[in-house]
């Protein structure tokens, strides 16, 4: 059961109802294997909400093109060939820019020479850890690199190599409506919509909206920090048909909790409340109780 | 003319709601570029008109004609990007996959792949309720190349402003580390790094500061909710200090700012805000980053 955590705007609270909902299933639901995977990639957070034990970490590469001399003729094929313009014939020399690959390997693979090999770039670095009875996979792109789905993607590929099937996923995602976040929730079996009650907050969650529409993606909606604003977002989400699972209230407490990284719920029992039907939920949907 | 961009790193922490009271204070001496495409919202503190709107197109998207297809499954073979499944036997793009490399059109041995210009969005040139033009966007759904729409707001924007004989160009900056980003600081003569007293405001701020580093670029910081978590709000000035980074201001924890905001006003031009004192906060900051761009 794969559930993606997402917002259209950043900073509503996704990460937060990352981590609070995966340590809560883990108490509350002991016999499921839980694992909470952080795809927020270019900004990744939720390892300061837990105290977890480091059990493996490895560096993520992707592949460019790298200009051997020796047996280049300058036929100028390569720069022809990339649409990118990531390689360039500057007088006698090849240049690839690689910030502007794909990685595609046409340039590479067109090459009549074989003078282009494809080679590793590191781009970030996964990390896997034991928190409780979770575990916790969390990737980082290196700064200077621009590209965030190549990580995203590798990192999806690793967590279904390692873990079993009826698991349960949580995928923290990254935020917006580009790629990033189609890649990250495109194989969900639920997505969960985390928004604000305010114009911003309505703004970003149609946008969200019309992505997962367009991905043909269920989803479900929860409101933080309700009462803060107006009545915009429940309305909204009334006449679409559109269920609200959770609402979680506005308090500045829990400001000051997640300020410190500390887990919401155990000092706040209305956000455990909360947690109880989003993982009720969650587990009606598991079971197939409900579509 | 000067170009002030406001980054934040994390979502969440003001950063538009402040970015939208500096545009109210500089008013019609200023051209603001909303560059954060992905999740634009200034729009809705400052009412621009839409006057002036086109498409953007960026890059290029793979079409198979299924006519001339022998379906030999070469495309599929080279494409690295898994964009070209087979449904109902026929070799079709996924479009949310297609990078638009061109691989596939280049080696298909009876040329039925042809490349479409792709369009990712749409750009604006508005007048806002202050009477100061505004550059913006909206980014289509799953669109990628972000950060060239980003690089076309900036870029017009900029024109406008020379054309105009503006002072300053008031960039909303894009949100993380990645390509959007990198094109919002480019060019940049002071950036704003908006960020909170929590402990992934200060992560996030971090991260971001080693880009606006690389960038050799000149920084202040604003402090948001910095009475939040007070040890986190010193933690984040020995960093400013260590990194020479200029302290511009605390703003205290205020829901006035998202009561205005459901107003559809900035905190400089509601009547939520208790004292005055949000306000007179921002109109300093607004006037030590001026200074700081001298
Ligand atoms: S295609 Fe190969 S041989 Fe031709 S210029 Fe490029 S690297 Fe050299
Ligand atoms: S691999 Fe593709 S994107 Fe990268 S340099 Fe070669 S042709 Fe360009």
């Amino acid at each position: 059961m794969k559930i993606a955590i997402a917002s259209g705007k950043g900073g509503t609270g996704k990460t937060t109802l990352s981590v609070n909902l995966a340590v809560f299933l883990s108490e509350t639901y002991k016999t499921n294997n839980i694992v909470l995977i952080d795809l927020d990639v270019e900004e990744p957070n939720s390892g300061l909400f837990l105290n977890g034990k480091l059990i493996s970490s490895e560096s993520k590469y992707r592949m460019i093109p790298k200009w051997n001399p020796e047996k280049c003729t300058l036929c100028g094929n390569c720069q022809k060939v990339c649409n990118f313009h990531a390689v360039l014939k500057l007088g006698k020399k090849i240049a690839v820019f690689n910030e502007l690959c794909h990685g595609c390997y046409a340039c590479s693979e067109l090459c009549p020479t074989g003078s282009l090999p494809m080679v590793k770039e590191k781009m970030g670095e996964l990390k896997q850890f034991e928190v409780g009875n979770i575990n916790f996979i969390e990737s980082r792109l290196d700064i200077g690199q621009e590209q965030a789905v190549p990580l995203i993607s590798q990192t999806i590929d690793f967590v279904e190599n390692q873990f079993d099937d009826d698991s349960i996923f949580i995928y923290d995602s990254p935020p917006g409506t580009s790629c990033p976040v189609i890649e990250a929730t495109k194989d969900a079996d639920i997505v969960i919509l985390i928004t604000e009650p305010t114009p911003f907050g309505l703004h970003d969650l149609k946008l969200a909206i019309e992505t997962m529409d367009e991905l043909k993606q269920e989803y479900a909606v929860v409101i933080n920090r309700a009462n803060i604003g107006d009545d915009s977002v429940e309305k909204y989400c009334k006449e679409r048909n559109i269920q609200i699972i959770a609402k979680i209230p506005n308090d500045r407490k829990i400001a000051e909790i997640y300020s410190k990284g500390e887990l919401i719920y155990k000092q706040i029992p209305e956000m455990k409340e909360e947690l109880k039907k989003i993982g009720k939920y969650i587990f009606e949907m598991k079971n197939g109780e409900k579509r | 003319m000067k170009e002030i961009v406001v980054i934040s790193g994390k979502g969440g922490t003001g950063k538009t709601s402040i970015t939208a009271s500096f545009a109210y204070l500089g008013a019609d001496n200023i051209v603001v570029a909303d560059c954060d495409v992905d999740a634009a919202d200034l729009h809705m503190l400052l009412e621009p008109d839409f006057a002036k709107s086109e498409d953007f197109y960026s890059g290029e998207i793979a079409d198979i004609n299924q006519d001339l297809c022998i379906k030999c499954g070469e495309c599929a073979n080279v494409c690295r990007f898994n964009a070209i499944p087979i449904i109902d036997g026929q070799f079709v793009v996924n479009q949310l996959n297609c990078e638009g490399c061109g691989y596939c059109a280049r080696i298909c041995p009876v040329n039925a792949i042809t490349n479409l210009d792709n369009n990712v969005g749409k750009w604006f040139i508005s007048t806002t309720k202050l009477n100061s033009i505004m550059v913006h966007a909206r980014l289509g759904i799953g669109a990628e190349n972000s950060g060239k729409l980003v690089a076309k707001v900036k870029n017009e924007a900029k024109r406008i402003a020379l054309e105009t004989k503006k002072d300053f160009v008031l960039v909303d900056g894009s949100p993380g580390i990645g390509c959007p980003v990198v094109s919002s600081l480019s060019g940049a003569s002071f950036v704003v790094i908006v960020t909170e007293a929590t402990v992934s405001g200060l992560h996030d701020m971090k991260r971001v500061y080693e880009l606006v580093k690389k960038f050799n670029l000149k920084a202040g910081c604003i402090i948001n909710k910095y009475d939040l978590n007070l040890d986190v709000s010193t933690e984040i000035k020995s960093f400013l200090k260590a990194e020479n980074i200029i302290h511009i201001a605390n703003l205290p924890y205020d829901e006035s700012f998202t009561r205005a905001m459901v107003e559809g006003k900035t905190i400089v031009e509601t009547k939520k805000d208790k004292n005055n004192n949000l306000k007179s906060i921002i109109i300093d900051s607004w006037n030590k980053i001026k200074e700081e761009t001298n």
